[in-house]
């Protein structure tokens, strides 16, 4: 008896959070996240009421800073400094790396010798590479690429080194029995084979970078969102430091969105994983 | 079946692997046959014994240890380039590509050649509609049953209209009764296609059925028996073949015809 009643709850629980939901599914896309971030904001600001303003700001407070930051003419500048490090530096990291990748995918040899310094430079923690950049470097922009050539690269060799060595080899020989160019091999096998890992990669290395490069923006940058972040924490203004954070979330969401919206498309020769709307 | 004409033509082929240890494999012994224009030849032989290595060194995809391979007069892995188009071949699985349609397999061969997509399209959907898979043409592998995915493999095989068709237990993993009816639809497009045709199987039965003529291999391969099998034989004097086959293969000894 007792399941009986909490069995009715729960679905009129449901029902109601239906309502809810569909609107939010209708704006977001899911309404479970949006839930989370709708009790950390209660807890936030339930918090704000009892501790100091410069610890925790109110809500309203972060969303007017957000507002003023949004609004303001450096928001642009800023951003768009901070978000072009990061897409040239990927870039960068990611040309050299699928190079290296892509040789060690074909000769035994380079796999042999880079391999293992592959693995070793991935063993060294990204903070190591910006006291190394600022030693080596003088120039800012040569620090910021060089903080993320090191750190990516060898995260974009591997997934794609991977990638390679998971084409069959059963697949190659159905080709080759064909006797296609080279260009044709690349592009028949080779660059339809590699593509998922090659948007794995990307995932990972773009939240890797923006980590990163507020870092390496902290020490030494005249502009950029890190620069910024540093002022607000001189000046002792947390929403200031909140709102320059929240952009920098929104880029890596909407960011990771388009990434998954290309997956979709791209791989949709895929099985599904998970069966219906979920 | 002269020497000249021969379309296929191995000469004391063997192949030997070396481990990386430096354990040495004898795969191939001593291989030696000729295979004739439009003949239909079936080859059976112990699991392991080297069939698959055989076509491997027919296709031109690795080179034979000692010894000299012919395939339409020259050297398929010296004169690579040559053998454009020149294979089709079935392999045990379909091998189709996960990222493409049927459709989309089925025109591979015909991209490595160059031809314009419109033609490529057109002859790809000839073939998979021959093989009654009209309506499945934007099907991605994974949509498709094992029969239906190995009948594009067949299309994509047929599609570039090869000079010399290979199927390697093609249709070993599929239910008897799919089985049957593919290879009965592969044969058919042989004989319609009057191609040169090599078949490796397991099922004794089937190569006695399927081929004008039959290789029993040994283990590593070198040839132990080879005999005509015309059609129309009778249930008993294939029962009495199969029987003798299998008693050759158990043997593992050459048999002198
Ligand atoms: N690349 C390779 N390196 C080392 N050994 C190999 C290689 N390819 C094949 N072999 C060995 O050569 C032998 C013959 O292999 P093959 O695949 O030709 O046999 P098969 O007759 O096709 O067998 P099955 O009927 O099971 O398909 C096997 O013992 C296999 O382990
Ligand atoms: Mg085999």
């Amino acid at each position: 008896m007792a399941s009986g009643v909490t069995d009715t709850k729960v679905a009129t629980s449901t029902e109601q959070g239906d309502a809810l939901s569909r609107v939010l599914t209708v704006v977001v896309g899911k309404k479970e996240p949006i839930i989370s971030l709708l009790v950390v904001l209660a807890i936030w600001q339930t918090l704000s009421f009892f501790l100091p303003k410069y610890f925790f700001p109110s809500i309203t407070t972060i969303v007017a800073s957000f507002a003023e930051v949004v609004t303001t003419p450096e928001l642009i500048g800023d951003t768009v400094i901070t978000i072009s490090r990061i897409f040239l530096g990927l870039l960068l990291a990611f040309i050299t790396g699928a190079l290296v990748g892509i040789l060690m995918g074909f000769s035994r040899l380079v796999e042999k010798y880079v391999l293992p310094v592959l693995h070793f430079i991935m063993g060294i923690p990204a903070l190591s590479w910006v006291v190394f950049a600022i030693i080596w470097f003088s120039h800012v922009e040569m620090r910021i690429a060089f903080i993320l050539l090191a750190g990516c690269l060898p995260n974009y060799a591997l997934i794609i080194h991977d990638g390679i060595k998971g084409i069959p080899k059963e697949y190659y020989d159905m080709l080759r029995a064909m006797r296609p160019s080279r260009g044709q091999l690349f592009q028949k096998l080779i660059l339809p084979g590699v593509l998922p890992s090659v948007l794995t990669s990307w995932k990972v290395n773009l939240g890797l970078a923006t980590r990163v490069v507020i870092v390496a923006e902290l020490v030494g940058a005249t502009q950029g969102i890190g620069k910024k972040l540093l002022l607000a924490q001189e000046l002792f203004r947390m929403s200031q430091a909140i709102a320059w954070t929240l952009i920098l979330v929104v880029f890596l969401l909407l960011t990771q969105a388009i990434l998954l919206l290309l997956e979709h498309r791209l791989l949709r020769w895929r099985p599904a994983k998970e069966g219906g709307m979920g | 079946m002269s020497g000249s004409a021969a379309v296929v033509a191995m000469t004391n082929v063997r192949r030997v692997y070396t481990s990386v240890d430096g354990d040495r494999f004898v795969a191939i012994e001593d291989l030696s046959l000729e295979v004739g224009e439009g003949e239909i030849v079936a080859i059976v032989g112990k699991t392991g014994c080297g069939k698959s290595t055989t076509f491997n060194l027919l296709l031109g995809l690795e080179a034979p240890t000692y010894g000299s391979i012919k395939v339409l007069g020259k050297d398929p892995y010296g004169d690579f380039d040559y053998f454009r188009s020149k294979f089709g071949v079935v392999f045990q699985t379909d091998r189709l590509l996960p990222w493409r349609t049927a459709l989309q397999n089925a025109t591979l061969g015909l991209e490595v050649l160059g031809y314009l997509e419109s033609q490529q399209k057109e002859i790809a959907r000839y073939w998979l509609e021959k093989l009654e898979l009209g309506g499945f043409e934007e099907a991605y592998p994974h949509e498709l049953s094992g029969g239906m995915r190995q009948r594009v493999a067949i299309a994509r095989a047929f599609s570039m209209s090869p000079e010399i068709l290979f199927a390697d237990e093609a249709f070993g993993h599929l239910d008897q009764s799919t089985a049957k009816r593919l290879r009965e639809v592969f044969l058919n497009l042989v004989a319609e296609t009057k191609k040169t045709c090599l078949l490796i199987t397991h099922n004794i039965h089937e190569a006695i059925e399927v081929g004008s003529r039959l290789i029993v291999l040994g283990k590593p391969s070198r040839v132990l028996y080879d005999v005509r099998t015309p059609v129309g034989v009778s249930r008993a004097q294939a029962a009495d073949l199969e029987d003798r086959i299998l008693t050759i293969i158990e043997a593992n000894e050459v048999v002198q015809v």
